[in-house]
């Protein structure tokens, strides 16, 4: 080996760690947190330091797959708000989709013998529903911030039309076991979300429109010159979205056997955005990783589960959450500045 | 130069960037009452020693600061201003909606109570201002002043503040001529005061006119200092490139031996506003160069031929076909390619690496079917292309924007190459390139010419257009005003294009 050889090695491994640390994000913290949880949960049980570790609940299997569960459907909006985000739009209306999405999956439960088809019932309204939202963004070049705010409030009051504003329930919901079964002693809405997790990745970072998707987000006008259909990438991003939200009504519904058009996933699309943020993409487009999202949505669930088994009030809870959000994400951009480019 | 304490004095600087070394042991000594231009190519350091000097970076261990014989800790920017230190960047640091007298006076604002006391603001600011001859007064809006009289604002701050070291980085970028003859003045005027200044320029003759002496960098390191007497181009270029340059340009594709058939003829091209009526043609194996002044209309020509803006008239056709297209998608697909005049904006994705953005072209046509990335044909592509044009990066997965305005070009080029053109109009194929790339942009240039590709070379650099092209259109105000060299008769020269472009004559009609 010479001796370019070998300081070319040496880049190239400087670059692998730097991305690998890159990746990791918030997971250092993530877990700091959850061991935190566990020290502070033994405390308030014993009121002792010395047992605070071994009587600390937080770090149960049966807490940490609850943890899990809570995060799942915020995951699965999440992964498509990376989609919206790394383009450098956003997607208000989420939450409302998933509300009429989900009214949508427990009305179709009820037709006899074909209940199921309320699962691809919910996907096709959230899809169709995010195709709207990409086709106003990039046919008629209107801010996705404006055009998905809109949805956020018109979405909302579909969802309530559709049941005639009243809760609908299906208490024989033939998909119940999504919400509520387990497979091989994994809940169905973990492996639901990982699985969402898994194809966004392949997704992102091993076809074409994943490259693309970099390319819009990173660059509009580089992309347009160099013949990228910027359109097509935009309503794909919406498209998937709206169809994700879709995914998370049915996930919502079934956990409930209800949908209520009012109600459900109020606010979910800003912890959706949290996820996304907290998981290190940028709000400009062109950075960012799925794998960031899916510990950013851990750290948000950890964070409520931890707070209430710590027996925090539900009023302070939602100032710490905020605090820990605007926190670490300054750390992050504290942490990411010395690699910035030179 | 006969005091016996340089005012400046930077002693073995180095600085480390992550994982590159930008400088190493640089040192650099300026007198008062001298013009020390610094030169170098992009990426040799000159940025980021003068980066080092306003504060803007610290310095490795083990290098020394030392004005007026005395060494100083610079830590940002307030310490760089209270050791005399000015700086004016090319993009200026003023704000636009504030007066002159504010600007100058940022941060030491005269106020009683707080309220701002203008009259004597103005009273402080006006002798200056008189002193450097320009023609406003302090009470002027910033926003109503053009980009040269903006820069005598930052020049009266950096006298004001009575700084004893100014530097300049490659003031005259966006001047016109007479602006630069304003500017050299002014310039003269601060040395015989005694005022050191540090003069960045990639421009040979602007060095040769103003400095009394000039240093080069290289790759992050000192080369040498001339003197006056000692300066001329070829020890310049030979100092910053390390070799000789004795074909600069280079044009081994003989004219009229290779000139194929018309690869690409437009007709009556238009936009409507900037853009009235071209028609040209194009040969297999030309270099056509597109001069013209800044405004005059060829890039958006050129857009308006590769379908990136919408046109009110005029067809393309490329070898037989009218291609006509409606979208860059259309053009490329055709076979004819645009390099954009701004890379940065219009070209690179700067957060994606070297290997991406050679292949974001054909990463469709290479896909596995059902659009799934081919690694394995990607990272043979961009070895290939980094080979090719000895793009210079460490490996391939680094993101482009950490590369130097060559590389950067290169690697957009290779892009532009990968989608194998008929036709490749270049807007600006040197702008902000260092004189190695530049070089190699030339032959590469002219090995597509000789490999039979019709090339279309907009340039701003009128010794660029003449040294590489084998024919010229020169734009007016929209239209072709007039074609030298190729049949007509007239040689290439830089007049007759200058002639043709600022109206004094018509040339031959196009």
């Amino acid at each position: 080996m010479t001796a370019v050889d070998m300081t070319q090695g040496a880049t190239r491994r400087r670059l692998a760690i730097r991305s690998t640390i890159q990746a990791l994000g918030m997971l250092p913290i993530l877990i700091l947190i959850a061991i935190m949880f566990q020290f502070l949960s033994g405390y308030s049980q014993s009121g002792s330091f010395a047992t605070a570790w071994a009587d600390g609940r937080f770090m149960s299997w049966q807490n940490l797959s609850i943890v899990a569960q809570q995060a799942s459907i915020n995951t699965v909006l999440a992964a498509g708000m990376t989609f919206v985000i790394l383009t450098g739009g956003i997607d208000l209306s989420v939450g409302s989709i998933l509300a009429a999405s989900a009214m949508v999956a427990v009305i179709a439960s009820k037709i006899p013998e074909w209940g199921l088809i309320g699962v691809p019932a919910a996907i096709l309204m959230g899809l169709a529903l995010g195709l709207l939202n990409g086709a106003l963004v990039a046919a008629f070049k209107l801010p996705p911030f404006i055009v998905t705010l809109g949805s956020l409030t018109a979405v909302r009051g579909f969802a309530r039309l559709i049941g005639e504003d009243k809760t609908v329930f299906n208490p024989q919901l033939p998909f119940a076991f999504i919400g509520n079964g387990n497979l091989f002693g994994i809940p169905w809405l973990v492996i639901i979300a990982f699985a969402v997790v898994l194809v966004s990745w392949f997704v992102l970072r091993r076809t074409v429109l994943g490259v693309r998707i970099y390319a819009v987000g990173g660059n509009p006008d580089a992309a347009r010159l160099s013949g990228i259909k910027v359109w097509m990438v935009l309503l794909f991003v919406y498209g998937v979205s709206g169809a994700l939200a879709g995914l998370g009504g049915a996930m919502s519904a079934a956990r409930l056997y209800a949908a209520n058009g009012l109600q459900l996933g109020q606010s979910y699309e800003l912890d959706a955005i949290a996820a996304v943020i907290l998981g290190g993409t940028s709000f400009v487009g062109g950075i960012g990783s799925i794998w960031g999202t899916l510990i950013g949505a851990l750290m948000i669930a950890v964070l409520s589960n931890g707070l209430i088994l710590v027996g925090v009030s539900d009023i302070w809870q939602f100032i710490i959450k905020g605090f820990v959000i605007i926190g670490a994400v300054a750390l992050d951009r504290y942490r990411l500045k010395g690699s910035a480019r030179t | 130069m006969t005091d016996a304490v340089p005012i400046l004095e930077m002693r073995n600087i180095s600085k480390t960037f992550a994982t590159i070394k930008a400088l190493s042991g640089v040192s650099l000594r300026v007198w008062p009452g001298e013009v020390h231009a610094l030169m170098g190519e992009n990426g040799a350091g000159k940025s980021t020693l003068m980066k080092i000097l306003s504060g803007a970076y610290q310095a490795d261990e083990g290098g020394e600061i030392l004005i007026g014989g005395r060494a100083v800790t610079i830590k940002g920017p307030q310490a760089a201003r209270d050791a005399g230190v000015a700086i004016i960047y090319q993009e200026l640091a003023l704000a636009p909606n504030l007066t002159v007298a504010e600007n100058m006076l940022l941060g030491r604002e005269h106020a009683r109570g707080g309220i701002l006391d203008r009259r004597a603001m103005a009273r402080e600011c006006a002798p200056v201002l008189q002193r450097l001859g320009v023609t406003f007064g302090p009470a002027t809006l910033v926003a109503d002043l053009s980009m040269a009289e903006r820069q005598q604002v930052e020049i009266a701050r950096a006298v004001h503040a009575r700084s004893r070291i100014l530097v300049m980085d490659e003031p005259t970028t966006s001047l016109s001529s007479r602006e630069t003859e304003a500017l050299f003045a002014i310039v003269r005027q601060l040395r015989s005061e005694g005022m050191a200044i540090i003069y960045i320029s990639h421009r040979m003759a602007e060095v040769y006119e103003l400095s009394d002496r000039v240093s080069v960098l290289r790759d992050g390191t000192f080369v040498g200092t001339l003197n006056r007497e000692e300066i001329s181009a070829e020890a310049l270029v030979r100092m910053m490139v390390g070799r000789d340059l004795s074909s600069f340009y280079k044009k081994d594709h003989d004219a009229h031996m290779s000139r194929g058939p018309v690869i690409l003829s437009v007709r009556d091209m238009g936009d409507g506003k900037r853009v009235h009526g071209c028609s040209l043609e194009l040969h297999q194996g030309e270099v056509l160069g597109l001069a013209g002044l800044v405004g005059a209309g060829r890039t958006e020509l050129a857009r308006l031929i590769y379908g990136a803006d919408r046109r009110a008239s005029g067809t393309v056709v490329l070898d037989g076909t009218d291609i006509t297209p409606k979208l860059p998608q259309d053009a490329i697909a055709a076979g004819l390619v645009y390099l954009t005049e701004d890379r940065k904006h219009l070209g690179l994705f700067l957060d994606m690496t070297v290997r991406e953005n050679i292949n974001l072209g054909v990463i469709a046509r290479d896909s596995r079917g059902a659009g799934i990335l081919n690694g394995a044909a990607a990272r043979a592509r961009s070895a290939a292309a980094v080979k090719a044009l000895s793009i210079r990066v460490s490996t391939d997965m680094v993101n482009v924007g950490a590369l130097s305005g060559g590389n950067q070009q290169k690697v957009l080029l290779s892009r532009l190459l990968e989608c194998k053109p008929k036709v490749l109009i270049l807007d600006e194929p040197t702008r902000g390139v260092d004189i190695g790339a530049k070089s190699e942009i030339y032959r590469l240039i002219d090995d597509l010419a000789r490999a039979g590709v019709g090339v279309i070379v907009i340039s701003s650099e009128l010794p660029e257009i003449v040294g590489v092209c084998d024919r010229v259109l020169v734009m007016r105000e929209g239209v072709i005003a007039g074609e030298v060299g190729g049949t007509t008769g007239t040689p290439i020269t830089q007049e007759a294009i200058g002639a043709i472009a600022t109206g004094a004559s018509h040339g031959l009609a196009a």
